[in-house]
């Protein structure tokens, strides 16, 4: 299963060893780790971020996941395997929480496909992050940046 | 026309309920359509106007607004989506 959407963490090393366990055809491994950050959100007037709480549409989360892995792997042919990891539920600033791997022959197939599926994970997966602070909770607002990171990998029709 | 509709995150809280089960009339036959006949309905729902920034999901599917929907189909509203 190349898609996952959990609670539990995950171990980014092991992960990546399974990319390329037991083929001797990959030549590069890009991985991606994403953590919870603890940074104020609204600079010096934002208030700590104690945790938060990471909310998807299941069924729909997967589906989503999974039509990015197959767009990536028709942009890139040469790529040899995917996994992406997602975790929801209630998680601490340092806690892992996304991980996108990718083996190709190459580096340039796996970095481009690692990045890409981020990007469109950030504005196409169903996920919403609600910050705890001591002054309660606060959805995360979507960012311009992300929908300008997606857009870059845009093709003409 | 029946549909299940969904909400997520913010739009969740603001209405007070994550799904239902919606009877809307035969001309309700799009997304934006069907957004428009929720927001209007009872005394106003602020949340689910027009320029609220709402993204929707047809069947799973994320989709734009002026996407056909069908009797039977699961809408979801919601905010921007902000994972990874």
């Amino acid at each position: 299963m190349s898609v996952s959407v959990q609670e539990a963490d995950f171990d980014p090393g092991r992960e990546a060893e399974r990319l390329s366990a037991g083929r001797d055809d990959v030549g590069a491994l890009a991985t991606f780790t994403g953590l919870v950050r603890a940074d104020k959100q609204n600079g010096s007037q934002g208030s700590d971020v104690q945790a938060m709480t990471l909310e998807h549409y299941p069924g729909m989360t997967e589906k989503a996941l999974e039509a990015i892995v197959v767009e990536a792997r028709s942009r890139w042919p040469a790529i040899l395997g995917v996994r992406v990891i997602h975790r929801v539920g209630r998680l601490a600033p340092g806690d892992r929480i996304v991980f996108v791997g990718v083996a190709g022959a190459h580096r340039g197939e796996a970095f481009a496909a690692c990045e890409f599926i981020m990007d469109y994970l950030k504005t196409r997966a169903p996920f919403w992050k609600k910050e705890d602070t001591a002054e309660g909770g606060r959805w995360v607002d979507a960012r311009d940046s992300d929908d300008e990171a997606a857009g870059r990998w845009s093709v003409p029709d | 026309m029946k549909f299940k509709v969904l909400y997520f995150a913010s739009l969740r809280e603001s209405l007070g309920k994550a799904e239902e089960l919606v009877e809307a009339p035969s001309g309700v036959s799009s997304v934006a359509a069907l957004q428009r006949f929720l927001a209007e309905r009872g005394e106003g729902v602020p949340a689910l106007a027009r320029g609220r920034n709402v993204r929707a999901a047809v069947n799973q599917v994320m989709v734009k607004d002026d996407v056909a929907i069908a009797d039977g189909d699961e809408i979801a509203f919601f905010p921007p989506v902000t994972g990874g």
